[in-house]
């Protein structure tokens, strides 16, 4: 028996303690939001926040976890009906594009704003490093991180586009 | 025959084109089964297969696309809403469910016709044909950037037209007024005259009544009120908070999970299974052994090799025990292949020529290359690549009492739905398909073979099943961007005029143009010789133009290099005929302040690569420094004809740039002992936020028929960013990857 606290609601679950998180999210608790990408900790789809902290869950045995604060995009808004503002963020900026990297993108950054306010670049890359997207939308993640940061000296580039158009 | 007849449609049980096609109305209690599940609510009214207008006035598209990330279901729906003059925000759409009824006709039409411009919508003698053909190759696909320029410009604007002009006739008729002074706006019809006004809903019934009309007159472009603006694409807000439903993501009652592996030369077959391992692991319920399996499609035939399942409680537990099985796999021939066999072999396939096809023969090659100053020469290659989609493969199938129901996320649902029936022994008809949400798509999701396995293991196990591959079965089984070795010469006078562009390339692959170049250049000789290999070959973003792109372009760089000339000028002097390429050329070269003088260090480079109706230039500027390689920022234009949805067309030219700069830097799929060596995202990397450049795209709007966007970008980059790397270093680069360290 592991007791797992998962978006503020404890529960005990009789499952192998071996058993990564992400498949006692996916497939017991039906938490289908966290993504498996590449199950060695490479891609980072499937991050999740440990007390606070960006975990891969891929390769997090619930033992590791059992007793801790665990969030998922699931529990990342404040409430129902309300978004983070990170994820009012990527819908401002239109981020995604398949959207499968975008759970894990989202915590990722949640986590760094949560201990970093006011990042810089190199603190997001670094923060950011080990997030693949594979449809390249890091120029977008990381302007939609820098609104909600409040960091207001970045070039909108995708933002700007708009204004550009001509008719021939 | 080519009338928008709902009779027809309805009496024949196939879709009757008017137009490019289908135009249905089905009056309420007279639904076939298939279309009925899109009519859920009473007061709906089906008008036509792609528009649904229900009694609270929302209108929906049905998109016979599949969702990979493109969103082309926000641009689609922004070309009908737009020509029904529709309130854009009572439009939702949603993919067309995998029915033969749905089989994307226009897009037969594209691949079928490339070259056919069809003045009007209604050919009733062309639609007919192609309405067969397309049935026949079971067409539902999404690829070759077409859902814009063919559903969208023949189907979707079409059908919003029609629809409007059916509701201002309803209209008309209701309120006993003049047809030509109903104004249809917001989704409200309107007669000023006598005040009145009602919402579209009003009139669905009536003019699901009437035979639509054969050619419904499309607005102009200083008509467009939705298109080309920007709007929100529909399908975010599910995909911030963990809701989107990707095929992964499927959970069905009493569901097992499955994991497997396949031979790793690709033609091997099992010799020796010990499954004790496996089956000792605790929630593992079988191993399961499937045969080797040919498909035929329309992407031609392939076979792949014998495979084994284990399947499982979880995932969890399926992949314990894929590791703790014992497989010995036989010994083929391919054994003995490797990268290094496999392009000697190309080398000498090219050096012998045998057999050499042709796909540009104009003036005098020999002639011009004797009578040149200077001939250069050089070969370029290129390595397997892999898809690598975020979301592995997987599939989920129940198979009971002689059907099969499939969740699986794909870019060719009918397909699929003809291949799982095929395997199965089943009819069609006793296949279902639900498309999903892909988590990326790259073409890799055109090739059935993994929904085929779902369904064999539960047509075995008798329990729903969700296969999910490992992301090293993905990597090491996928269909693969070929390699390819491209040997050319060129003959440049004595002023440093290019008077010769001799080229000749292994294994020819679509689209034909891709090898074309657009330089006035009087003797060409572009051509092929064939040279197989037994990897795998799959369509990879862009196709041929991935590869040809970056041989091009880099030799024309070459030449410009040899003639001591500006590589920007150089190749602007030799498209003086081709003026929609040198716009976008020069667009390019201004944004990105081509003479502006860069730092000892820096580099900057061009490229220009037309594909799949849109032209598209990309500068990028590097620092190399002490060997080591940074890309500092990309400047991309497109010539798309028209955007219809802009920041989309930017997006896809963001991530186009990305796409193709992670195989430019990175991407190597290397053959050792007949098999891929590389098996996962350690080995086989992608690009990261902290390499990843700036990127600033611009649209040029040019009026051009309209190009498609989510191949254009990633054909230039790779050219675009080698030439750079001469440019600050001297040092040409004409093996991809590049990698990072260039000491």
């Amino acid at each position: 028996m592991t007791t797992l606290t998962i978006n503020g609601i404890t529960q005990q679950l009789e499952v192998d303690p071996s058993t990564p998180l992400l498949w006692v999210l996916r497939e017991t608790l039906d938490l289908t939001g966290t993504k498996f990408g590449c199950g060695m900790a490479q891609c980072g789809a499937c991050t999740v926040h440990v007390a606070g902290n960006p975990v891969r869950s891929c390769v997090t045995p619930i033992a590791a976890v059992a007793g801790l604060e665990i969030t998922t995009i699931e529990g990342l808004a404040p409430g129902p009906d309300q978004l983070h503002p990170l994820q009012q963020a990527w819908i401002d900026l239109q981020v995604p594009q398949c959207g499968y990297c975008q759970s894990g993108q989202l915590m990722s950054a949640a986590a760094l704003l949560a201990s970093n306010s006011t990042p810089s670049d190199e603190d997001i890359d670094k923060a950011m490093a080990g997030n693949i997207c594979r449809c390249g939308m890091y120029g977008r993640i990381k302007n939609a991180i820098k609104t909600v940061a409040g960091v207001q000296h970045f070039d909108p580039a995708p933002l700007a586009l708009n204004k550009e158009l001509t008719n021939g | 025959m080519g009338k928008w007849s709902r009779r027809a449609f309805i009496g024949a049980g196939v879709v009757a084109g008017g137009g490019l096609l289908i135009g249905v109305a089905i009056r309420p209690g007279n639904r076939s089964e298939e279309l009925s599940k899109h009519v859920i609510n009473d007061g709906e009214t089906f008008l036509h297969t792609w528009v649904k207008l229900d009694s609270d006035n929302l209108v929906t598209a049905i998109v016979p696309h599949s969702e990979m990330g493109q969103g082309a279901g926000t641009a689609l729906a922004q070309m009908l809403a737009d020509e029904l003059d529709a309130d854009w925000n009572l439009v939702r759409f949603e993919e067309a469910p995998a029915v033969s009824g749905f089989a994307n006709y226009s897009m037969g039409q594209a691949i079928l016709m490339p070259d056919a411009e069809v003045p009007s919508f209604v050919m009733p003698s062309v639609d007919g044909a192609l309405i067969k053909t397309a049935q026949m190759l079971d067409l539902q696909i999404t690829g070759g950037s077409l859902s814009i320029r063919s559903t969208g410009t023949y189907g979707m604007r079409v059908a919003g037209a029609a629809v409007k002009q059916m509701l201002r006739e309803a209209a008309a008729q209701t309120w006993n007024v003049p047809l030509d002074e109903i104004v249809a706006r917001n989704s409200v019809m309107a007669h000023e005259a006598s005040g009145r006004s009602a919402p579209y809903s009003a009139f669905a019934e009536l003019a699901a009544q009437m035979v639509p009309p054969s050619s419904p007159k499309l607005k102009s472009v200083d008509q467009y009120n939705i298109m080309g603006r920007h709007v929100d694409r529909h399908d975010l807000p599910a995909k911030v908070d963990g809701s989107a439903v990707f095929a992964a993501d499927v959970r069905l009652p009493n569901m097992l999970y499955a994991t497997i592996k396949r031979s790793p030369t690709f033609t091997g077959s099992i010799e020796k299974l010990d499954e004790t391992g496996a089956r000792s692991i605790k929630g593992v319920v079988d191993v399961i052994r499937l045969a080797s399996e040919e498909v035929s499609s329309m992407f031609g035939n392939f076979t792949f090799s014998e495979s084994v399942a284990v399947v499982a409680e979880g995932y969890w537990p399926a992949k314990q025990g894929l590791d703790a099985l014992k497989i010995q796999w036989s010994t083929t021939d391919n054994n003995a292949v490797s990268s290094a066999t496999i392009f000697e072999q190309f080398a000498r396939d090219i050096g012998a020529s045998v057999d050499r096809g042709s796909d540009v023969q104009q003036g005098n090659v020999p002639q011009a290359l004797a009578n040149a100053a200077t001939v250069i020469e050089a070969d370029y290659q290129v390595p397997f690549l892999a898809h690598t989609c975020m979301e592995p493969l997987n599939a989920t199938a129940v198979v009971k009492n002689g059907r099969c129901e499939l969740w699986v996320g794909c870019q060719n649902p009918l397909g699929f739905r003809k291949s799982v029936a095929d395997a199965l022994g089943f009819d069609v008809d006793n296949v279902i398909l639900h498309n999903c949400l892909m988590g990326g798509g790259f073409g890799r999701k055109s090739r059935p073979d993994y929904a085929i396995q779902a369904a064999q293991i539960a047509a075995q196990v008798g329990r729903p099943v969700q296969l999910l591959w490992t992301r090293e079965e993905d990597v090491q089984q996928d269909f693969y961007r070929p390699a390819i070795m491209s040997r050319f010469r060129a003959g440049l006078d004595a002023e440093g005029n290019i008077i010769a562009w001799e080229n000749t390339y292994v294994d020819k692959h679509d689209p034909f143009e891709a090898s074309l170049i657009p330089y006035a250049i009087a003797a060409q000789d572009i051509g092929h010789v064939s040279s197989p290999t037994h990897i795998p070959f799959g369509a990879w973003r862009s196709v041929a133009h991935s590869h040809q792109g970056f041989f091009t372009e880099s030799f024309i760089d070459e030449a410009a290099a040899a003639a001591g000339q500006d590589p920007y000028q150089y190749r602007a002097a030799l498209l003086q005929h081709r003026p929609r390429e040198l716009a976008v050329l020069k667009a390019a070269a201004e944004k990105a302040q081509w003479h502006k003088p860069l730092p000892a260090g820096r580099g900057r480079g061009i490229s220009l690569h037309s594909s799949f109706g849109s032209v598209v230039a990309e500068v990028v500027e590097v620092t190399v420094l002490d060997g080591e390689l940074s890309v500092d920022r990309v400047v991309a234009v497109i010539d798309a004809g028209f955007a219809v949805s802009p920041d989309g067309v930017a997006a896809q030219l963001e991530s186009g740039v990305i796409y193709g700069l992670t195989a430019a830097l990175y991407g190597e799929i290397s053959i050792s002992n007949g098999a891929v060596e590389q098996s996962n995202f350690h080995d086989y990397p992608s690009l990261r936020m902290p390499e990843s450049p700036n990127i600033e795209t611009h649209i040029i709007n040019s009026g051009a028929t309209i190009g498609g966007a989510g191949e254009p970008g990633t054909p230039p980059i790779a050219a675009a960013l080698t030439n750079a790397i001469f440019n600050a270093t001297g040092k040409r680069i004409r093996k991809l990857p590049v990698g990072t360290n260039l000491s």
